[in-house]
């Protein structure tokens, strides 16, 4: 296990400084990395479709994920329900690379997260706030992303993620030692990773943004906040040109500090995906798992 | 002072500038544009998506200007998609990117992330001591030309070489507590420059 899970970080981090790309058939998997997407997500609807069709969502077809990993060179990820263990050996059976454990797939256990140590491949979970992620992260999760709120286009709950993780790490990190055993006790998290995350001001493993990201203003945004890198979702293939605005994110993550090469990129993206507020939402994915 | 870049489009970047900010005389950098890449004394391509970074090369004209400095001699190390990056041949057949180094070079060679692995071995040209080799859906090359000298195989893959001033290795140092290859490099840099 000590391997593997050293093995599975390091994949992670190769995905640093990247975008990966939701896709539902091997011809979107193809555009995505024909823009430049470091990965693709396997996954059968895309949130927003999710949320509009209601139901409940699986994992994919196996035969689109082998399809998917046929038609591409990048590494393929695919989402399973929280807790949803068969459908992780399932996934990890097809060769995939890397499995979200993801509360946009409707939960299939309530109580429990998949105990993620028993598997040879990666696994990347979102969360909230940091106990959240170092939970997950106890559980063996590789790799971290803010929940945002999929399928809605909108970034305010991934800054909000964020920001609440960053505020808690630095809280960590000027405390005495003697209080952070009352801060594991409050934040629900274990120990060592409380101590780890106190000594070096982050996480043990990357933490990409994820969950509402449409532009690359969205995408610069959340690297600037301090983001390993990106996943968009609906943001591309619901936008009504895919292919550029793809390219124009991947570019706005590498160059997140850039403000003229975002300006550049974003210029007649055409329309973005239409977005929802908030307090419009009738499902917060956000709330599933804890 | 010795400035070493490592290119900042995508991947283990500040892993590469960690492990270069403890080798005495040198001084890491980030670079990614033409100016940066104009500015350092070698450079560190490092892993990450070799499709990527041979996409955002092209996007923002940085592939001509860095091809040129390599070729003029500028110490180079490609780690993994480094390697795929610097190769003038690629398995299964695929366009290639700076295509200055004559080696042929096998894409995910070992196949998906469950395949990845973690081994050790000794390279009598970098260390006298076995050290770390970490393999992330790893490439190796199958074949090199006479210009290029192989230094090391694993299961009879070749997993690192070196032609002139340029310098690949299959797996990623910059993951592992391990400095050789990075002290390796730099005495490369010491030599040429």
């Amino acid at each position: 296990m000590g391997n593997r899970f050293k093995l599975n970080k390091n994949l992670a981090q190769m995905f640093k400084g990247g975008v990966i790309m939701d896709v539902v058939n091997a011809e979107e998997a193809k555009i995505a990395e024909e823009a430049g997407a470091i990965a693709v997500m396997a996954l059968e609807r895309v949130p927003s479709d999710i949320r509009r069709d209601g139901g409940v969502a699986r994992m994919s077809d196996p035969k689109m994920i082998k399809e998917i990993i046929e038609a591409v060179s990048i590494p393929v990820m695919a989402k399973v329900r929280i807790g949803h263990i068969v459908e992780a050996q399932v996934i990890q059976s097809l060769g995939v690379d890397f499995i979200d454990e993801s509360e946009v797939l409707t939960p299939a256990d309530e109580m429990y997260h998949i105990e993620k140590r028993q598997f040879d491949i990666p696994f990347v979970c979102g969360a909230k706030n940091l106990g959240e992620a170092l939970r997950r992260i106890a559980e063996g999760a590789s790799m971290m992303r803010t929940k945002g709120e999929a399928g809605t286009g909108n970034v305010v709950e991934a800054v909000r993620h964020m920001r609440t993780i960053n505020s808690e790490m630095r809280k960590l990190q000027s405390a005495p030692k003697e209080e952070l055993m009352t801060y594991a006790k409050e934040m629900m998290a274990p120990f060592d990773l409380v101590e780890y995350v106190a000594k070096h001001g982050k996480l043990p493993v990357v933490n990409f943004a994820a969950g509402g990201i449409a532009t690359p203003a969205d995408a610069a945004l959340m690297m600037q906040l301090g983001c390993d890198g990106v996943f968009v979702g609906s943001g591309i293939f619901k936008s009504n040109n895919p292919a550029k605005r793809a390219k124009a994110i991947v570019k706005a993550v590498t160059f997140h500090n850039d403000p003229k090469i975002i300006a550049e990129v974003s210029e007649g993206l055409g329309e973005a995906m239409r977005g929802i507020e908030i307090s419009k939402v009738e499902t917060e994915f956000a709330k599933r798992g804890w | 002072m010795l400035k070493v870049g490592v290119l900042a489009l995508q991947g283990s970047v500040s892993e590469h500038i960690d492990m270069l900010s403890g080798i005495n005389n040198v001084l890491p950098v980030k670079v990614k544009t033409i100016e940066q890449i104009n500015e350092v004394d070698a450079l560190i391509l490092p892993g990450g998506e070799s499709t990527t970074m041979g996409k955002l090369l092209v996007a923002f004209n940085l592939l001509d200007s860095l091809k040129k400095r390599i070729i003029d001699g500028m110490p180079v190390w490609g780690t993994c998609a480094g390697m795929i990056l610097l190769s003038n041949k690629l398995l299964p057949k695929t366009h290639t990117h700076l295509a200055v180094m004559d080696i042929c070079v096998r894409r995910n060679a070992y196949g998906s992330q469950a395949a990845s692995f973690e081994t050790t071995a000794i390279i009598p040209s970098i260390s006298s001591d076995p050290i770390p080799l970490t393999f992330i859906r790893a490439p190796y090359i199958e074949s090199v030309g006479k210009q290029v000298e192989i230094l090391c195989r694993v299961d009879n893959n070749i997993v690192a070489a070196r032609e002139n001033n340029m310098l690949a290795t299959s797996f990623h140092p910059e993951v592992t507590n391990n400095d050789s290859v990075h002290r390796y490099f730099v005495g490369m840099i010491e030599n040429i420059i």
